[in-house]
């Protein structure tokens, strides 16, 4: 138990903007009771949910290929054992139990890796079982299944959500997530989808066709969050045509449109390079089914990876540096790459101010979400500095002096002089993509909610206030204090149940007989092993 | 009784397909399976006939070998911990940890077999895919200093060679087929091109073919020394960068000869360049059952595949300083924990007589050189057979293998986990 006093609370979903208030945690959960317990005298601090994290890559295989790729990117930035605590090493691609301290340090309680293959769901669950302190989840890749891909082409509508159904429990997965769909199957054969009515080669079908089946089959089978999309043509000059046409292919289906920066590009490939950031930005405004999240580009030394195969080949020949490509049989692909991000550069400042813009040009705090696509934008440690840079306008115009000048002036960020407030802050990193996600008891402070609580002391820097929380409580359990970690726990691995037909299971065997190298009794995660806390978020009525 | 689709934990094929008949706490019959993986349940499924424990010879109870254990290795100053590729996952990761809580160092088999692909990956990343697309679309397949039909028997009818799949619908008919060794092999009939290789030649070999595909000039001199002609080497240059999906399975042939890790690298940079015309994979033909495995969980805790060190409380990794071979030649370690490894038998003559001079502890399945040598012996439970538990085929595909028989001894798991759970008393 624990009573938190005096603190400015800020808890937008229950409407609450920095009013001075007492919360009560008790039995891990808000509580309207005061049971007395740890009181944390929280006079002039201020007070919020635990930070979400919507989309980051943590875990699984492309996470820990990328880690093994890269020992000079951990030798330096080591983690020393405490006898609370494991080692491990940082980088852009830090170990599990580095990566779940740290975002605890920094405040977060909640993360999500973005891209999981099925195939590969078991290892996922084994590094999110070793990453400790934080509730995770995964969204599982479809965009490029054959077997979803067969059956769009045969018109079976119903078969593509029994089989998505039945991917997401056997993988035990979170959500549905697409990469470049129909590209990487493309890529498996060379080639890439560059529009969305590009034929996938052996199909017969359209990476537009692959958006509106699953967005559709997100909704139908009422996915507590919507289909997960990485757009057709990231990190390509005049993409933002490709993002655009996706958005309307939703036909007002709900979508969340990812690391939305990477696909806001005009211009040419070869020729030019300019932000589309404004117009895109009006359109998810006057879009209320849309929602983004930025993928913010920050300066410095990081790793690309990637689920889109052929952009990883395509980052590896711009930088030159040493490159993984992986196939995996009938369901996706993975591309790594290191990308060094500087301010002098054309197109690396353009991505820069284009985050920025999506950020201070989405009217609507609910519906854009603070990531940098960990660590393909740069490393999750980069919140706190992004977050001085949204509440700072000072601050962004001495960072704005830094940067290629030509590559700004082309943008409106010069322009924009929206400060986030300290709210809206609580709302991007926590209250919306916590809503987004559909996690109930995430996200607020309302009675019945985790006790998860993160208390800043106050700091005229941002930056400094974000970056090192005097308290984090993890379940009512307080697990960070003064910079400190104070406890050792393992958070909620978080996945989705949705019903089948079970008719479908003989087509699906037939297909792993034909084409899988493992056989359909081998393929489903075993909940019993590899969840040691499971908690199945219903899906909604 | 009967088992479908149980997996056979020998070798990185982990094959899943294999049916198992049940006896009386015998596995009487295991379909599908190879020799290799016949021979393997066969031995893995014998009643105990070893006692669970052992301290100088002396039968004990497990908890007391635990203990006798715990001492030894809190007491050294630079223990080195080695092995684990015949293990799971789960009893990996209490391995680390337990490393870590020593502050020694751990090692796997990987620096004695393919730590040198491993580095190579480092240098160079590498373009690879599952087996499931080399059965789907390879049509060109090249196994370089290996030699499957002896030492993964099912490898080409699974995966590589008759399998049929999406774009290979008849098959063996579907594919070219090509064995580069410095011999003939059993392996040798299967292929459409045989290329014999004088010793210790390949990087040069390689080299060439990197030239070769790129258009540039290689001059026949410089083969002279390579057994191999321009004219063949230009032939399979052609193979390579007109096939449609190739790959290239590197075998220790290629690791453990001159040039080691120089080796993989060329061959990386061989099948990236082949990128540049079509798609072109490379996998290493891993060995053991799930050698791949404790790469993986090695990475995700330390950032590092193998050769890892915890002296100053963080991992720290040098393949030649913290390797198993290295550690023990020099005379550094001073205890030595050998978990489902059989190093006594397997290292050489120095390292091994290091194994004599030292505390050692071993856990493994079977009586072996190792755990007659060693101080403290425990006998396990086979993962796969009497114990469950995840591997990673060759390729990283996770599994669970499954346990099929009682339990008779404990599981490496539950034996590191009590280990790790004592020294971290004796440590605090």
């Amino acid at each position: 138990m624990i009573r938190i006093l005096n603190g400015e609370v800020y808890d937008p979903i229950n409407g609450i903007a920095g009013e001075v208030r007492n919360l009560y945690i008790c039995d891990g959960r808000i509580s309207s009771q005061d049971a007395g317990g740890r009181t944390i005298d929280a006079a002039g601090m201020v007070v919020m949910p635990g930070g979400v994290d919507m989309h980051c890559h943590i875990a699984g295989p492309k996470v820990n290929t990328a880690r093994k790729l890269r020992p000079e990117d951990h030798r330096s930035h080591e983690i020393a054992k405490t006898p609370l605590s494991r080692s491990g090493t940082f980088g852009s691609v830090p170990t599990t139990f580095a990566t779940g301290y740290r975002y605890a340090m920094m405040g977060y309680t909640t993360a999500f890796d973005a891209a999981i293959p099925p195939l590969a769901a078991r290892h996922a669950h084994e590094e999110l079982n070793d990453t400790p302190v934080i509730d995770k989840g995964f969204f599982l890749l479809m965009g490029n299944n054959e077997f979803i891909m067969e059956r769009i082409a045969a018109g079976e509508k119903e078969e593509v959500r029994h089989f998505a159904a039945w991917l997401l429990q056997a993988a035990k997965g979170y959500a549905i997530k697409l990469v470049n769909p129909g590209g990487v199957e493309l890529w498996k054969s060379r080639s890439n989808a560059h529009t969305l009515d590009d034929e996938v080669t052996g199909f017969q079908i359209t990476p537009r066709q692959i958006i509106q089946s699953l967005a559709e089959v997100s909704e139908e089978l009422s996915l507590p969050h919507p289909v997960h999309i990485h757009c057709n043509n990231l990190g390509i000059a005049g993409n933002w045509e490709t993002t655009l046409e996706t958005m309307k292919a939703l036909e007002g289906r709900r979508g969340h449109l990812t690391h939305i920066q990477f696909h806001s590009y005009g211009g040419n490939p070869g020729e030019s390079f300019s932000s589309k950031a404004a117009e895109m930005a009006e359109y998810v405004n006057a879009h209320p089914n849309l929602s983004v999240d930025v993928g913010q580009v920050m300066f410095g030394d990081t790793t690309s990876l990637t689920g889109d195969g052929p952009l990883g080949y395509m980052l590896h020949q711009v930088t030159g540096c040493k490159w993984v490509n992986v196939d995996i049989e009938n369901e996706a692909g993975c591309g790594i790459t290191p990308i060094e991000y500087k301010e002098k550069n054309f197109i690396h400042a353009t991505q820069w101010a284009i985050g920025l813009e999506w950020f201070l040009l989405v009217q609507d705090p609910w519906r854009v979400v603070l990531t940098t696509d960990h660590p393909n934008g740069a490393s999750f440690t980069l919140y706190p500095r992004i977050i001085r840079l949204l509440m700072d306008r000072e601050y962004r115009k001495e960072m704005m002096r830094n940067v290629n000048q030509k590559a700004l002036a082309q943008t409106t960020l010069p322009d924009l002089e929206r400060e986030y407030t300290l709210n809206e802050i609580a709302i991007i990193t926590r209250a919306g993509p916590a809503r987004l996600l559909g996690l109930q008891d995430k996200g607020h402070l309302g009675v019945g909610a985790c006790g998860d609580v993160t208390i800043y002391e106050k700091n005229a820097d941002w930056e400094k206030m974000f970056a090192a929380p005097r308290y984090v409580i993890k379940d009512g359990q307080v697990l960070i204090e003064d910079g400190h970690l104070r406890g050792e726990t393992y958070g909620r691995t978080f996945y989705v149940s949705p019903a089948y037909d079970p008719a479908i299971e003989g087509k699906i065997r037939k297909f792993f007989d034909d084409y899988y190298t493992v056989r359909y009794e081998n393929y489903p995660v075993q909940l019993e092993h590899y969840l040691p806390r499971p908690e199945a978020i219903p899906c909604r009525v | 009784m009967q088992i479908e689709a149980a997996i056979c934990a020998f070798c990185g094929c982990l094959c899943d397909d294999i049916v198992l008949t049940i006896e009386s706490d015998r596995i009487v019959q295991a379909k599908n399976a190879c020799a290799l993986g016949k021979a393997w349940y066969t031995a893995h499924s014998r009643p105990p006939d070893l006692p669970a424990a052992r301290v100088d010879g002396k039968s004990v109870e497990v908890e007391e070998a635990i203990e006798a254990a715990a001492i030894l290795l809190t007491k050294a100053r630079y223990p080195i911990l080695y092995g684990l590729s015949s293990t799971s996952c789960e009893a990996q990761r209490h391995a680390v940890a337990l490393a870590e809580a020593l502050g020694g160092c751990i090692d796997c088999c990987t620096s004695v077999c393919h730590g040198p692909s491993g580095m190579a990956v480092q240098g160079f990343g590498e373009p690879t895919c599952t087996l499931g697309e080399v059965k789907n679309r390879a049509d060109l397949v090249i196994y370089w200093g290996s030699n499957p039909a002896e030492s993964h028997p099912r490898h080409m009818s699974r995966y590589a060679v008759t399998s049929k799949g999406r774009l290979t619908p008849n098959g063996r008919k579907n594919r070219t087929v090509v064995l580069v060794d410095v011999r003939s092999t059993p392996s040798s009939r299967f292929a459409d091109l045989l290329l014999t290789v004088r010793p210790g030649m390949d990087f040069e070999i390689l080299w060439a073919l990197r030239a070769l595909v790129l258009g540039r000039k290689v001059e026949p001199a410089g083969l002279a020394e390579t057994g191999i002609t321009l004219a063949q080497l230009t032939h399979l240059a052609e193979l390579m960068k007109n096939c449609r999906y190739g790959v290239l399975f590197a075998g220790q042939g290629l690791t453990q000869s001159a040039g080691n890790q120089m080796n993989l690298s060329a061959a990386i940079l061989l099948a990236r360049d082949l990128n540049q015309f079509t798609k072109f994979a490379i996998i290493p033909m891993r060995g053991h059952g799930n050698v791949t495995g404790v790469d993986q969980v090695l990475t995700w805790q330390t950032g590092y595949p193998f050769g890892v060190n915890f002296s100053r409380g963080y991992p720290r990794f040098n393949p030649g300083e913290f390797t198993m071979v290295d550690v023990l030649r020099r005379k550094e370690a001073d205890a030595v924990l050998s978990v489902a490894s059989d190093p006594a038998a397997s290292l050489p003559a120095e390292a091994v007589q290091r194994l004599t001079e030292v505390p050692l502890i071993a856990i493994d399945t079977h009586e072996s050189e190792t755990t007659r040598l060693a101080r403290v012996s425990f006998m396990a439970s086979t993962v796969g057979i009497r114990a469950s538990g995840t591997a990673y085929r060759m390729d990283n595909v996770p599994l669970f293998l499954k346990q099929a028989l009682t339990s008779i001894y404990p599981s490496d798991e539950e034996i590191l986990g009590r280990l790790l759970e004592r020294v971290r008393e004796l440590k605090a």
